[in-house]
């Protein structure tokens, strides 16, 4: 667009359908994603209150054993597709334009469909709980054969999960065409914030794995209903193949869901330190090695499939590899607080919670790294917690730190610092009391995806059960806050927050409908 | 859209399209790497009887134990004659499965051959197995049914014991779309 007619965008008042429905402004389809997104968590969140009510205490109380299992991939699902992506596409549609001083997301239109087909995804996930035979109850990870024992749910749970992935691979192709093209002049790759960079690789992580997704579900779908064998073994295939090809797509997923909560957590330490980030440099490398690294080490989900000594040593260290780029991150994270002048403000504080609870999980995931111990570990509570620990108050705690950080400069207006801190050390006390139990319970030989246990995990269990309850209340406590925040409150600068540095900050708060339109000079 | 725009566009595209069939690659991939590695106990195919005409090591014993499967609740009696026994490596050995088929109607099922420990399948030749084929049962049908194989004197030493087990699938209602042909003896 010219940049002459630049005014008359500023007093366009679109109405409600041409705002929020046909809309290509790369700021409406963020908040339309970051909405979905939080409306996805609750969803996905009474999921799990049903599986943590009925595991409240042994035996079976409140539902059918099946309808438990589909409680279980239901909710994991739709954390991972429907909380959690959409989340970190709708911070990348807000900010990278922004942070890289470019007018708009690189294809608006292509935007505007990667999100509206999401509802469409999710709305035909969830209606499979109602038909006959149940919604599906395989667990997430869809193994054959149990997963073909699905009823009149499975075709439409396949075609919900090809429209989240052909939702992804769009919204990743916008992000790497906005990325490489959209910059502001000056703005070279090694300029540009961490967020935009992590998000980068991501995409690319996206675009290269969600098609074998898409591709190994395809492969089940036919197996079921057009008499392909790739999974049977009757006919000359073989189910140990699915974990394969799924765990290919399933690694590189698990950095998906945690790179751009990398980029965040760069952004806030630095602000809230006052201090430069320290070792930028070496964040970039190291995002890109934990990227290149993901692909090669999917068979340490599979260590009890019967492997050969010589692929249990080689998942098993290489994974163990992934610790030292992400320890290299974590050192930078706990260099940048090295005698700054830190304030502790909400964002701040899940950032710092991030650093502590993931590395945490990182730990766990080091002990599920090798193979002999695995063997106990595998299909346990002690997996759950695992990973409980790098999504919840690792993924989440940094989407959500995101949030309380950009939403001043999104909204205009602050949020409250009082419920903003509530609402940190609420969730931070109940995630601990949820999943710290369950490394327990697993190291006990719980297993998981099973809706009733033995006496003698009951009291660990009532633990996690209160603790999830409390944790679930709290994040209304979250949609609250959100909601104040956008309806009212103190007038937030453009700068927000004293340390705040980058592109974003140098625009009005509440930033106008179009925003750089002539590029910004980046010295 | 520039130019520039549209290569990036159009190369990440390709990206996702070629994964895609990376993806439906894997399923060959993962044949041939079992195949040459003999991983998951895939059977060594054996081609003529010639192939193995070894000498019968009479120095050295190995234990072969034999398992018996059934898949999709199959109606079915399945098991081995002998259950385990002690052969000579090189010696040609003939042994019997029975199956029964308790159903009121005919069934095809097809049996999947596994060797282990792993190592082992490669040297673990079957001339004559009934999992070379279909197997069609009348109804109520009894049937015995032979294995002839032989054992590799080059078998590593660390090996003393072989399991061999066969899974029997019910496959009559794909038998007639899909012919199997799990081991087809080449020419030769």
């Amino acid at each position: 667009m010219s940049t002459t007619t630049v005014d008359d965008h500023h007093d366009e008042h679109p109405g409600f359908f041409k705002r929020w429905i046909t809309t290509t402004n790369h700021k409406d389809i963020g908040t339309l994603y970051l909405l979905f997104s939080l409306l996805m968590f609750f969803v996905g969140g009474a999921m799990a209150m049903v599986i943590r009510a009925e595991l409240y205490v042994p035996g079976l109380q409140w539902v059918e054993p099946g309808f438990f299992n589909s409680m279980t991939t239901m909710h994991a699902l739709i954390m991972i597709f429907g909380a959690v992506m959409p989340a970190f596409t709708g911070l990348a549609n807000w900010l990278i334009p922004m942070m890289v001083g470019g007018c708009d997301m690189a294809l608006p239109r292509l935007n505007n469909w990667s999100f509206w087909i999401l509802p469409f995804a999710f709305t035909m996930l969830l209606s499979t709980l109602f038909m006959p035979g149940g919604g599906p109850a395989g667990g997430w990870t869809l193994y054959p054969p149990l997963v073909l024992q699905t009823g009149n749910a499975f075709p439409f749970v396949i075609f919900s999960i090809h429209l989240m992935g052909i939702s992804s691979i769009m919204g990743s192709i916008n992000v790497v065409a906005t990325i490489l093209n959209m910059r502001a002049p000056g703005m070279t790759l090694l300029k540009m914030p961490l967020f935009v960079w992590t998000w980068l690789i991501t995409a690319y992580l996206l675009i290269a794995t969600m098609p074998v997704l898409a591709g190994a579900v395809t492969m089940l779908l036919t197996d079921k209903y057009f008499a392909t064998s790739f999974f049977s073994a009757a006919g000359g295939g073989d189910p140990v193949m699915f974990q394969h090809i799924f765990w290919f797509f399933g690694h590189p997923e698990v950095y998906i869901l945690i790179l751009p909560a990398f980029g965040i957590v760069s952004h806030i330490i630095p602000t809230f330190a006052r201090k430069p980030l320290f070792g930028y440099s070496s964040m970039v490398y190291a995002t890109a090695s934990i990227a290149f690294l993901s692909f090669i080490v999917w068979a340490h989900h599979m260590f009890t499939v019967g492997m050969p000594l010589v692929g249990e040593l080689f998942f098993m260290f290489s994974t163990m590899l992934i610790a030292v780029p992400t320890g290299v991150k974590v050192f930078n994270w706990i260099a940048t607080m090295w005698r700054g002048s830190m304030t502790f403000e909400t964002p701040m504080l899940f950032a710092v919670g991030f650093v502590i609870m993931f590395t945490l999980g990182g730990f766990s995931g080091l002990m599920l790294a090798i193979a002999p111990a695995d063997f106990q570990y595998h299909d346990t509570y002690f997996v759950v917690a695992h990973f409980h620990y790098v999504l919840v108050p690792g993924a989440v705690f940094a989407i959500m730190a995101a949030a309380y950080f950009w939403l001043p400069k999104w909204t205009g207006h602050m949020y409250n610092e009082t419920l903003g801190k509530t609402h940190f050390w609420l969730s931070t006390l109940f995630v601990n009391l949820t999943f710290f139990p369950m490394h327990f319970v697993g190291l006990a030989g719980m297993p998981r995806r099973i809706p009733d246990y033995s006496l003698q995990f009951t009291e660990f269990n009532t633990m996690a059960s209160i603790g999830s309850f409390g944790f679930g209340l709290t994040q209304l406590l979250f949609a609250f806050i959100v909601i104040q925040t956008i309806r009212g409150g103190k007038k937030a600068t453009d700068q927000v927050w004293e340390g705040a540095e980058g592109l974003e900050w140098t625009l009005p708060s509440p930033p106008p409908a179009h925003t750089f339109d002539v590029p910004p000079v980046i010295k | 859209m520039s130019d520039k725009k549209t290569t990036t566009v159009l190369r990440s595209s390709f990206i996702a399209l070629a994964m895609f069939g990376f993806g439906y690659l894997m399923v060959p991939i993962y044949d041939v790497f079992c195949d040459l590695t003999g991983l998951n106990g895939s059977t060594e195919i054996v081609s003529t009887k010639q192939d193995v005409d070894f000498a019968p090591d009479l120095t050295r014993t190995v234990k072969v134990q034999f398992v018996a499967n059934l898949n999709n609740s199959m109606n079915w009696t399945f098991q081995p004659d002998t259950f385990e026994m002690e052969v000579h490596p090189g010696q040609r050995i003939v042994t019997n499965y029975t199956a029964i088929n308790h159903r009121p109607d005919a069934v095809i099922g097809q049996a999947i051959p596994s060797v282990m420990p792993s190592v082992a399948s490669r040297h673990f030749h079957k001339v004559e197995c009934f999992c070379f084929t279909n197997q069609t049962f009348d109804a109520k049908e009894e049937r015995q049914m032979p294995v002839v194989f032989v054992v590799d004197p080059a078998l590593p030493d660390k090996v003393e014991v072989i399991t061999l087990s066969y899974t029997f699938f019910d496959v009559t209602e794909t038998a007639s779309t899909t012919p199997f042909n799990l081991e087809v003896p080449a020419g030769g």
